[in-house]
């Protein structure tokens, strides 16, 4: 007879993993990588497969040589990393710029705290924001899809400049169709051309049970609310918020940024809270601060919120007597 | 730039500076709070490594207890031992009292070989959890469970488990015999005992309480409570209660009479020169006669 | 819309391998080990000496306070020891051992099968009765029957909830039972309402045992007050504060009892012992369990008596198999494994379960990924991953207010960490300190009121 085993119970487990989740997003992001491939080409693909390969060849790096740890490579979330920090970035971004954003990412975003659970910032976010502010003038050189080489901005730059030049958002001709914000074909980092590929990447996420609708559906309500209360009050010096919503990766940031387990909080209403907070300050950077875009910045502020957040935000207990 | 700026900035810092001050000098009148001055030279001269061997939380409180004690008996840092009670009487002007330096021993000698694993533990990791759910991974349910809370709870470094065993052993040179680990283990194998001279000691090295043929069965070195060790001690310093002997340190000579009697060598002895062999050439007829007699028991 | 109840909850494969194995008797062993203790509260104290001549019904232990539950030997014979003997758990337990000579029964049992429908007792003999025949609760948990049965003054009992939900995956001994003895359950369940004057009882059922929902609908339909309720397949539903949520919409409150929402709750196969104390004068001395597993060659249910060696069981159900790493006493999700199988079944041995090898181990724990299913699965809404981290670092006031006290150790954390931590482990060893840090202040209050008030008498 074999010896045998005793454990506190449960003797079942649901099988769920870190690579389960990990690989999942990966596969949500694949509708997104094939839009961003189809309008960027080759570029795109340099782009995505240097930021992966430096993610996961960084932490590997740093657990054996300087951790000196086992290697935590084969949970995934370094791939995911380099993926979203990829698609956070200009198609035409030099390569070793990409390299300094994953060493930033893996190495001072997420190793310093201890690896995958400790990071206080989502590690992507903390690259890309590090780049932008290094590099301001290779991060916002956007090609456009359209016409081969040429350059251009991205339609909340167009949107930004016009505003300032004084004209109305109805003036500003530039600024691309609905529909072509929807399906892709705009200016913009790799990740955030198509808002059909990131939400066929959220149907995934939510049928496989990696992530809830709290988070994304309050990143997207809060902004849509706060764009439309703007909207209504000076149509002219503010965009609609179909249009906020649909540029400047405000669902790449919804669906895969807010929602990085380790830097979201824990309870639902918290989720909520944290995802509103998100929304929010999107919009306020948008129409009000320096930068045409704001998601990258409001995730960061909110990843820092998030200790805050649990540690008020209790999740409803069983026999609670309402207030 | 203009000069006048910079002086309006450096004079306009230095009245906020200045204004804090006041107000802080004055705060901190009111509110003073009187704490005797020697409890600050007392935490001083104590090791600060707040391990609460003292049974107090931390060296300011062992510090404020010290002060405000009578007497210095019942007191002791284990850390610092006998010199820092000493600096601490002189600056209480208060007798210092000698304490024997304590160590801490592991009262189970259970190793893999010994004592088989009858089931596999794979839990958390930790030897509170073991014991609570379960008596352990072998028959006996008194022994070492070998999660090690002893090592995690000793700040010094001092215990470390030996993967051959998978007993823990203590580091004599670092124990402070602060207690944490006697206070980890939840089988109560760790005991502190008296150093002895030249580091020489005695212990029984089991604590299990079955009968004999069971802790035998369970593990090759239990005692199991035959009582030979203390029909051989001349010092009355060896109970056996509970079919498990217990050497008292106070009592015991160090004779090791009773290490040799012990049939499954149950009974430690720590820093003592190599026994004399027992052979028939030993020098005095007395001394052959009494190995012989040791042996026959022994059997 | 089928009912559950509302936080939490997960759906593990349910595994019920052995639900149409219909029920067996098991041949009486040879010698039968009876632990004194088998019930939660004080251990029984032995009436019989070593020698002495028991039948089968006799009263062996006598249970030492309220919270206690008497002990009736389970076979004819000598009685050989009273020793410590080795529990299912590896650690030593008082017990008698009783070697078997024939199957001699007390008088007054009714042994036959046919059935007593006419309930002639007052509620006070019920009550009585089944704290002399030392029902407790079968369903696992041991709590004795007649102190729950008892509601205390000022409290009212509205509803009777029997709990028939076998939440647990693989485990079917409930479900046979309602299959095989429908009719003794409802008699057993109109017993209890007449032992607790109410006219309103729901047998909670989980949808995976139609046969068993169809069978009590259409038996229950001769008995007034008694409603059958189908619920939807969600573990821990089993769980009492959980059953009684899904079937009434009430929540009972942090630290309060399921009387303070006026209801009671009983395991179906206790009904059916409380049907045999009651109707047949029969004690607690023999249970259904179930003995099943994925490498077992045939998963069976047995009716047992009490102290039959766990071997006899696996044996009759064909066996030892060779890939078998783990036997839990109980289900998967609440059961803990045996230490040695040379040891006996007892009042709360709801089943068997046989592990094979590869599901035996669990999966390498990793970093906390915060990825806060825990929180999602845990059915009384509090943190796991948070508790575990301040059990781990022995912060028990903190602990403490983390609410560790409600956790019902169910194991839904467990069950959905993808990085495989031990969190209930943890949070299990922090609750054990934290409800021994609020027994011994409870104790200190009281003893200070208790000073406080002999100083008064004193004054007086």
């Amino acid at each position: 007879m074999n010896k045998l085993t005793i454990a506190p119970s449960p003797h079942v487990h649901s099988g769920d993993s870190v690579r389960r989740n990990m690989f999942g997003v990966a596969i949500a992001l694949v509708p997104a990588l094939a839009t961003s491939l189809w309008f960027f080409g080759l570029d795109a693909l340099a782009v995505i497969l240097t930021s992966v390969v430096a993610c996961v060849a960084v932490e590997y790096l740093i657990q054996k040589f300087i951790l000196k740890v086992p290697t935590t490579i084969s949970d995934g979330s370094a791939i995911v990393t380099g993926l979203i920090l990829a698609f956070n970035l200009p198609p035409a971004l030099p390569l070793w710029i990409v390299v300094i954003g994953a060493i930033f990412a893996i190495g001072v975003c997420k190793m310093t705290f201890g690896g995958l659970g400790q990071n206080i910032v989502n590690p992507a976010i903390g690259g890309r924001v590090f780049l932008l502010m290094s590099f301001p003038a290779q991060m916002t050189t956007w090609t456009l899809p359209d016409v081969d080489g040429t350059t251009g901005a991205t339609p909340l730059g167009l949107l930004k400049d016009g505003l300032k030049s004084g004209k109305t958002v109805s003036d500003i001709v530039e600024l691309p169709a609905t529909s072509d914000l929807f399906f892709g074909g705009i200016g913009g980092s790799l990740g955030e051309v198509s808002a059909l590929a990131i939400l066929i990447g959220l149907a995934f996420l939510l049928i496989a049970r990696i992530i809830t609708w709290h988070i994304p559906v309050a990143v997207l309500g809060s902004m849509a609310v706060l764009q439309g209360i703007f909207f209504l009050a000076s149509p002219e010096s503010f965009a609609s918020p179909v249009f906020t919503l649909l540029t400047g990766g405000a669902l790449l940031g919804a669906v895969f940024m807010a929602t990085d387990y380790v830097t979201s909080p824990m309870s639902t209403n918290g989720m909520i809270i944290y995802g509103c907070g998100i929304g929010v300050l999107t919009v306020l950077i948008r129409n009000f601060g320096a930068y045409p875009e704001g998601m990258s910045f409001a995730i960061l502020i909110m990843n820092l919120v998030t200790p805050l957040i649990n540690r008020f935000c209790k999740p409803k207990r069983f026999g609670e007597i309402a207030k | 730039m203009d000069f006048s700026f910079i002086m309006i900035t450096v004079a306009a810092l230095a009245a906020t500076g200045l204004v804090a001050a006041v107000i802080l000098y004055f705060v901190s009148q009111k509110f003073k709070v009187f704490e005797d001055p020697r409890i600050g030279e007392v935490e001083a001269v104590l090791p600060g490594a707040n391990c609460g061997g003292c049974g107090f939380p931390g060296c300011h409180g062992m510090a404020c207890a010290l002060v405000k004690a009578d007497d210095l008996s019942s007191l002791s840092c284990p850390v610092g031992g006998q010199d820092v009670m000493q600096k601490v009487a002189t600056i209480l002007g208060k007798e210092a009292v000698a304490a024997a330096p304590k160590v801490a021993v592991v009262r189970c000698n259970g190793t893999c070989e010994a004592r088989p694993k009858t089931v596999e533990y794979d839990g958390a990791k930790s030897c509170a959890i073991l014991a609570a759910n379960f008596g352990g991974e072998t028959n006996c349910s008194f022994g070492c469970l070998g999660c090690g809370d002893c090592v995690s709870a000793c700040q010094f470094g001092a215990i470390k488990m030996n993967q051959e065993t998978g007993l823990p052993e203590v580091d004599e040179e670092k124990c402070v015999a602060c207690g944490a680990c006697v206070k980890a283990c939840p089988k109560s194998i760790i005991e502190l005992r008296n150093k002895g001279p030249k580091s020489r000691r005695l212990f029984v090295s089991c604590v299990n309480k079955d009968k004999g043929a069971a802790a035998m069965k369970a593990c090759k070195n239990a005692c199991i409570g035959c009582g030979k060790c203390a029909k051989e001690c001349q010092f009355d310093a060896i109970k056996v209660e509970n079919n498990v002997a217990y050497i008292d340190f106070m009592k015991c000579r160090l004779c090791r009479k009773c290490a040799a009697a012990c049939p499954t060598h149950a009974i430690h002895e720590l820093n003592f020169p190599p026994r004399p062999a027992v052979k028939p050439e030993a020098k005095t007829p007395e001394a052959q006669a009494q190995a012989q007699e040791q042996a026959a028991k022994a059997q | 819309m089928l009912k559950t109840f509302k936080i939490g909850g997960i759906h593990p494969n349910d595994m019920k391998l052995s639900a149409g194995s219909s029920i067996r008797e098991l041949a009486v062993p040879a010698e039968v080990k009876i632990p004194v203790s088998q019930h939660i509260g004080a251990p029984a104290q032995a009436v019989v000496a070593v020698g002495d001549t028991v039948k089968v019904g006799q009263l062996i232990a006598q249970s030492t306070g309220f919270v206690s539950a008497n002990i009736h030997s389970s076979v004819s014979g000598k009685v050989k020891k009273i020793e410590e003997f080795v529990d299912a758990n590896g650690y030593k337990k008082m017990g008698i051992i009783i070697a078997t000579e024939g199957d001699e029964w007390m008088e007054g049992i009714d042994r036959t099968n046919s059935i007593r429908r006419e309930i002639t007792m007052e509620p006070a003999d019920i009550i009585k009765r089944i704290q002399e025949m030392g029902i407790v609760g079968m369903g696992g948990a041991t709590f004795p029957a007649h102190v729950k049965l008892s509601v205390p003054p000022g409290k009212k009992c509205e509803a009777l909830i029997i709990n028939a939900v076998e939440c647990e995956p693989y485990l079917t001994s409930d479900h046979r039972l309602m299959l095989e003895h429908g009719e003794e359950v409802l008699i057993g369940v109109k017993i209890l309402m007449r032992a607790l004057g109410v006219n309103k009882a729901y047998v909670g059922i989980e949808n995976n045992k139609p046969d068993a929902i169809d069978n009590l609908k259409r038996l229950a339909t001769s008995f007034e007050g008694i409603e059958i309720v189908p619920l939807k397949l969600r573990y821990p539903q089993g769980g009492e504060k959980q059953l009684i949520d899904a079937i009434t919409g009430r929540q009972v409150p942090s630290g309060k009892l399921p009387i303070d929402v006026g209801a009671v709750v009983q395991n179906v196969g206790t009904v059916f012992a409380i049907y045999e104390a009651v109707q047949k004068n029969k004690p607690l001395i023999e249970r259904i369990v179930c003995v099943t597993g994925k490498p077992l060659r045939e998963p069976s249910n047995f009716m047992v008596r009490i102290g039959t060696p766990v071997t006899a069981l696996i044996d009759a159900a064909g066996g030892m198999p060779e890939d078998c790493g783990k036997v839990i006493g109980g289900g998967p999700m609440m059961g803990r494994p045996f230490t040695r199988l040379d040891v006996p079944v007892v009042k709360g041995t709801s089943g068997i379960t046989l592990m094979n090898v590869e599901d035996s181990k669990r999966r390498e724990a990793s970093n906390c990924i915060r990825c806060a299913k825990c929180v999602n699965v845990c059915p009384m809404g509090l943190e796991p991953y948070l508790m575990a981290t301040l059990a781990k670092l022995g912060r028990y006031d903190d602990l403490r207010e983390a609410h560790v006290m409600d956790c019902i150790e169910c194991g839904c954390c467990i069950f959905t960490c993808p990085s495989n931590r031990p969190i209930l482990d943890y949070v299990r060893a922090g609750k054990a300190k934290v409800g021994a840090q609020l027994r011994a202040e409870a104790a200190a209050r009281k003893a200070a009121a208790d000073a406080a008030k002999a100083k008064e008498a004193e004054g007086k």
